[in-house]
């Protein structure tokens, strides 16, 4: 499998199906893990970091239940290829940084992902549509199980797996579940929900995760906290909080509709009207317009489209992802009028 | 007074920055000040607030954690405290009696609950014995207990014997040191 064979298909977590699919994007857990043997990467030298590249390359190989995995050198690939990787929410922007050593493993539906000499020497990620962190967490125990019964990882009984930061020592977990929110960004009660979440331990963050700040209606919530809970403690702790989130949404969108019907009607239908017919379109008027067809989408609003093909746009147009399909450079004027040309054709079938 | 770095405007703000033990003054007006500290603010990054709350309460402790190192990676304490990322598993062991107290801070606790991996009974298991004897000897030799220390390096070197012929046996020979 190459780079470019992404292209041809819908990453799992973007079919808009499973639980709250409405409201929620996509569950995500990550697990940092980190061989005993051998320095966290910032810290390691040339001939250590490629020791720790191989040895966890053969423990994939070996096992069975990664058989349908590939493995991509980071310092093979191109700009471009990278940036389409943090698109895909493959791998993180840092990652793409400095890329001595470092490695992407996915798998063909794009569930699973591990980036190798990150900022831990693994860090093991499921990603899944809908509501769904349990399942996540199922599937990427087994992973984990599946890497520690060949490799050895450092691990203390007191504090759990050690990592590179102590801010993930512990579980070395973080669960993160993206939210779409239109309905209490609109009815401006966002920023009490965000400031109670903070209070709570958890964080929020943007589309693409650390570092990103949270733009237009989508939200990243994730746990603080990796140490002094069991796994399924901290991921029930999440998903507590995210049901009073999504109820909260429910309530904003009815009181929406009860309220002003119209207006609501107008504005989605304005969106969708002018993703139909634009000609030139950035990336972020790109993100606010289908933010509210994602919208006019869950309360029957527009039925031309599905939700499905909405989350495939908001991938689909990113920069990297344009030009990845006209398979060539292109510069930001040029991609505004790809992006929009690519948009009306979608929209049209 | 005129602002040191525009040179038009009256100077409000009086600021001394210590580089490399070099101390200067500037003297600045209030809108260049504020350009300024938005420079300080985007260079102020995890590291920095990991370091805040590594911070210790007695100068005197702070003197004796900055000369801490790792014996495995040697990564110091202070190093620690620069770049806000440890060097090695071992650091943890090393730097334990510091860690314990910001592990705490940051997650509420400093007891893992979670999962423990597959291997920990086999070969882990002895690296574990080896960090935590290191761990004594440090606390030894703090205290000036040198006989304890004697006894526990003999420890720590019959362990590494051991597990460097385990290692031989299975072809695996590892050195995480730097």
């Amino acid at each position: 499998m190459e780079v470019n064979d992404l292209l041809k298909h819908t990453s799992e977590w973007l079919k808009g199906s499973g639980p709250n699919s409405d409201i929620v994007i996509s569950s995500r857990i990550r697990l940092a893990r980190n061989l005993a043997d051998f320095p966290f990467p910032h810290w390691a030298n040339k001939k250590q970091g490629e020791e720790i590249l191989k040895a966890i390359n053969e423990a994939r190989k070996s096992a069975d239940y990664l058989k349908n995995t590939v493995i991509f050198n980071l310092a093979d690939l191109d700009a471009l290829d990278k940036q389409f990787l943090v698109e895909r929410h493959l791998m993180s922007q840092e990652h793409a940084q400095k890329t001595d050593h470092k490695a992407l493993v996915i798998d063909g539906e794009e569930v699973l992902s591990i980036m190798i000499n990150e900022e831990d020497h693994l860090r093991i990620q499921i990603m899944q549509s809908g509501f769904n962190l349990s399942q996540a967490w199922d599937i990427i125990n087994r992973v984990d199980d599946g890497f520690a019964s060949v490799l050895s990882f450092a691990f203390l009984p007191d504090w759990g797996y050690l990592t590179a930061c102590p801010t993930n020592t512990g579980t070395g977990m973080r669960g993160s579940v993206m939210l779409h929110l239109p309905a209490l960004v609109m009815t401006r009660q966002i920023n009490r929900v965000l400031a109670a979440i903070a209070k709570l331990s958890f964080t929020t963050r943007g589309l693409y995760g650390e570092g990103t700040q949270a733009t237009g209606n989508f939200f990243q919530i994730s746990n603080q906290v990796s140490l002094g809970h069991r796994e399924e403690e901290i991921i029930d702790n999440i998903n507590g909080l995210i049901r009073q989130i999504i109820d909260q949404e429910n309530q904003a969108r009815e009181a929406m509709l009860a309220q002003n019907k119209p207006l609501l009607e107008d504005r989605i239908s304005r969106s969708f009207g002018i993703l139909e017919s634009a000609h030139i379109i950035s990336s972020q008027e790109t993100t606010e317009l289908l933010s509210m067809v994602r919208l006019g989408c869950d309360l029957g609003i527009v039925k031309d489209i599905d939700r499905r093909s909405i989350n495939e746009l908001f991938i689909l147009t990113q920069p990297a992802h344009l030009q990845k399909i006209e398979n060539k450079k292109l510069s930001s004027q040029e991609r505004d009028i790809k992006r929009a040309e690519l948009i009306r054709d979608r929209l049209k079938a | 007074m005129l602002c040191d770095i525009c040179g038009k405007n009256q100077a409000t703000v009086h600021l001394t920055e210590i580089v490399d033990e070099q101390m200067t003054e500037l003297h600045l007006c209030e809108d260049c000040a504020r350009q300024k500290s938005a420079q300080m603010e985007s260079q102020f990054g995890l590291s920095d607030l990991l370091a805040g709350l590594a911070e210790f309460e007695k100068p005197e402790k702070d003197l004796e954690a900055a000369s801490l190192k790792c014996p495995s990676c040697k990564l110091t304490y202070a190093d620690f405290k620069k770049i806000g990322r440890l060097g090695c598993g071992s650091c943890y062991t090393a730097f334990k009696k510091y860690l314990g107290p910001l592990l705490k801070r940051i997650h509420g606790s400093s007891q893992h609950l979670g999962k423990t991996p597959v291997r920990v009974a086999g070969g882990l298991k002895k690296k574990i014995d080896a960090q935590d004897l290191r761990y004594k000897l440090q606390q030894a030799i703090e205290r000036e207990a040198f006989e304890e220390a004697a006894k526990l390096r003999d420890q720590i070197k019959e362990l590494e014997k051991k597990q460097m012929q385990n290692n031989n046996k299975t072809g695996k020979n590892k050195n995480g040191s730097k």
